[in-house]
């Protein structure tokens, strides 16, 4: 261990030389604060591995459960986080005199900070926590490469702390979902490469000769989304010492690049790799295999096929080339047939055991969840549809057409994977109140039936609106009259995403007195407990 | 079917994943950059002037994208709302692109020279005195933020690495053509280079060359560039 440490040390040390360079020579301000950001990080990693110099090496005959443990807590964090600011920013849309002024909090900054917050912060460390969780139970091996997991786990972190103080600055790429600037970029792609080889790793040294289709979905969303990140983010900063860079590509190449790469964020970081929770916590809970196993090898594989081919939908009617689009819209009709074959395939695992739906509300909310799937992937297609598109685009149907499939679909499995998962990583049977889940989740569901019909009534009538001729033949509306009958909509909106966020608060007091006072509990390998 | 070969082999089930992934993209994106008729021919496109770029830059910080569209689509109602339907070559020179997907406001792309320097002010400083139902957050720091004149040129050296047809001449001059814009002071050189642009001081305060006055530069230009007297227009039905 020492010399491998003594590198280890030498490498953050000089990354915290190059970070502390660089922030003194920035020349603008959020670049030296988040170069000041990254020196403090690699300061707080060299401390932390000086501190366990010289002692001996930690057991690793268990599981690497520590890190699934921080990845939980974290999880419920930023998801938390993530509905405020989302609740914020509708708020700011009612009333839109809130916070405005104020540069770092104008609707503008937040919403990027929003929408980060919950796909990558809580949906990330969901998927990070959970993936590490299941490859080695399902594969029966501890997770590979030593500590590279924690490295993934904090290196993570930082990546979700620099893209938010940077909305708040300003510093953002313009494209959604890809806001982050050139260094945080980069530095994403080293956590990644690093969560790739963990995993991949990690199924290499398996001890069980199959691998279970849990881990064909975490595989193909991490190695996507190293994809698109890498392709998407291509860019030229202005300095090396500067967070402004201009994408390689412009006007129409970039928009189809961005929406390639936006729509499979939805593809594959909010719905592959969420599969891939679903079928593993969903067996567990349920205590059923899998219904299907080959309607699960069809899914699979059609799934991660058409997917990457939806992304011109986002794209109708603009200056995208025609063909383009109806290749989009074809393909994104086709999603259909395998995003319900994967609901029926997760729905069906309760064949012989819906009772349990009666008494556990943590299998409701996972079945819930998968319902919300079913209906987001119905509407998705729908809405890809050029003359439905015509009158939905560019119009509030769509953020409830996102709403529905992210509280719904992937907050509702993600949070009840948590109520599954940390009780068992703190040695606990059960959560501390069923009574406490089975009010968040009709709280959440409420809430999204809210928001979600809000929505429809509000994108629908502004799209009727836009379009409205009298029989002059004149425009009937002006924007500013559409805007003005957008506001009891915006209100109930926001009422809808605030009882979502109370039920996530109920989630947090309840996890909270389930690990409160209880000591970690480290499994060995390859047990196969009733409560693994 | 021999699906257990990929389910007992991690390497191989990387590899034939990874394939499946790869096509879409280079089916749809691929063909963009080399077809033809991806971006028609039009008369008048330019590339933006350091003013308009630095505006457009304040545009994409402070996420306008997240509420404005830049793109009329081609129908009867779009047009006469908002202009004639958007050109792949309007935008051809953004890095990034900001069509947008949301319209909370308006669309952006025509909305060039259809307000006044005052009224944009107004609006972006506080939104509401002009239009009551507006949304909008107000922007009123953008009086008390200085462009940053220095070493601007190298935004364009930076575009034109990326494919903007900026000379040497226009990355030389770009802070006096900065100067020159906002101010409508010396703007021979300028107008040279950027013919029909427009040069006057948009923020109302001459002395300095402030982020409003970038962000209106930029605004007042929007949509004003192509020619369409000579352009055929298709509608698409309802």
């Amino acid at each position: 261990m020492g010399s491998g440490s003594l590198v280890q040390m030498g490498l953050w040390v000089l990354l915290a030389i190059i970070a502390i360079t660089m922030g003194a020579k920035a020349e603008d301000a959020p670049f030296a604060v988040h170069m000041f950001i990254f020196a403090g990080a690699a300061i707080l990693a060299l401390i932390f591995k000086a501190r366990s110099f010289g002692k001996p090496a930690a057991e690793t005959t268990g599981y690497l459960d520590g890190v699934v443990r921080w990845g939980a807590i974290i999880t419920v964090f930023w998801g938390v986080v993530g509905f405020l600011v989302g609740l914020v920013i509708a708020l700011q849309l009612a009333y839109p005199d809130l916070l405005t002024n104020i540069e770092w909090l104008n609707f503008g900054r937040l919403r990027p900070l929003h929408t980060s917050a919950v796909v990558f912060a809580f949906g990330g460390n969901a998927l990070i926590c959970t993936s590490f969780y299941v490859v080695q139970r399902t594969n029966r091996t501890r997770l590979a490469l030593g500590n590279l997991a924690w490295f993934v786990f904090w290196g993570y972190q930082l990546f979700i702390v620099l893209a938010a103080t940077g909305y708040l600055m300003g510093v953002t790429e313009g494209r959604e979902y890809a806001e982050p600037e050139w260094h945080v970029d980069l530095w994403l792609t080293v956590v990644w490469v690093a969560y790739f080889l963990v995993f991949f790793g990690t199924l290499l040294q398996r001890k069980e000769p199959h691998i279970y289709v849990a881990n064909w979905f975490y595989l193909s969303f991490i190695v996507t989304i190293a994809m698109l990140h890498i392709v998407n983010n291509l860019s030229i900063p202005v300095s090396f010492f500067g967070s402004k860079s201009y994408s390689v590509f412009s006007g129409v190449q970039d928009a189809l690049t961005q929406w390639w790469y936006g729509h499979n964020a939805v593809g594959f970081f909010l719905t592959a790799g969420f599969l891939g929770m679903m079928y593993y916590f969903i067996p567990k809970r349920a205590d059923r295999p899998v219904y299907s196993y080959r309607l699960s090898i069809v899914h699979f594989w059609s799934l991660i096929f058409l997917y990457i081919w939806a992304g011109p939908h986002h794209l109708h009617y603009t200056a995208l080339p025609d063909w383009a689009q109806t290749l989009g819209m074809v393909f994104s009709i086709m999603l259909w047939m395998p995003s319900w074959g994967g609901m029926i395939n997760g729905l069906m695992t309760l064949s012989g055991a819906w009772d349990k739906l009666r008494t556990d509300p943590v299998l409701r909310m996972m079945v819930i969840s998968v319902a919300f799937y079913g209906m987001s992937t119905f509407e998705g297609p729908m809405m890809s549809i050029k003359a439905v598109n015509s009158l939905s685009h560019y119009t509030d149907w769509t953020i409830g057409h996102v709403h529905s499939g992210a509280l719904g679909w992937v907050g509702m499995i993600s949070m009840g994977c948590m109520y599954h998962l940390i009780p068992r990583l703190w040695g606990q049977k059960e959560v501390y109140s069923l009574r406490l889940v089975s009010w968040h989740v009709w709280l959440s569901t409420l809430g999204i039936v809210v928001y979600a019909s809000a929505m429809w009534v509000s994108g629908i009538m502004q799209g009727l609106m836009w379009r409205e001729y009298d029989d002059q033949g004149f425009l009937v509306y002006s924007f500013a009259e559409t805007v003005a009958a957008m506001h009891p909509y915006y209100v109930i909106r926001a009422f809808g995403g605030a009882l979502f966020l109370v039920g996530a608060l109920i989630m947090v007091y309840n996890l909270y007195r389930t690990v409160w006072g209880r000591s970690p509990v480290t499994q060995n390998v390859g047990v196969i407990s009733a409560a693994a | 079917m021999k699906h257990e070969l990929l389910e007992k082999n991690a390497t191989l089930l990387l590899i034939f994943s990874f394939l499946v992934v790869t096509i879409g993209g280079l089916v749809q994106i691929a063909p963009l950059f080399y077809l033809q008729n991806t971006i028609e021919k039009v008369e008048g496109m330019r590339p933006y002037t350091p003013l308009e770029l630095a505006g457009r830059n304040v545009y994409v910080r402070e996420g306008c994208y997240t509420c404005h569209s830049q793109m009329i689509r081609p129908f009867r109602d779009e047009v006469e709302r908002y202009g004639h339907y958007s050109l792949a070559a309007e935008s051809q020179y953004d890095h990034p692109f900001q069509w947008g997907s949301k319209r909370t406001g308006p669309d952006l792309a025509r909305v060039g020279n259809r307000y006044s320097d005052d009224w944009h002010r107004e609006h972006l400083a506080n939104p509401r005195n002009v239009v009551p139902e507006s949304v909008m957050p107000g922007y009123a720091y953008l009086y008390d933020n200085d462009v940053k004149l220095e070493g601007f040129g190298r935004h364009l050296k930076v575009n034109a690495m990326v494919g903007v047809p900026y000379s040497n001449e226009m990355i030389e001059n770009a802070e006096a053509d900065m100067k020159a814009q906002a101010t409508g002071e010396n703007t021979d050189g300028f107008m040279e280079r950027y013919p029909k642009a427009q040069a006057r001081d948009f923020d109302g305060n001459p002395a300095r060359v402030t982020e409003m006055d970038a962000m209106v530069a930029y605004l007042q230009m929007l949509g004003t560039l192509v020619d369409f007297s000579t352009f055929k227009t298709e509608l698409e039905p309802r």
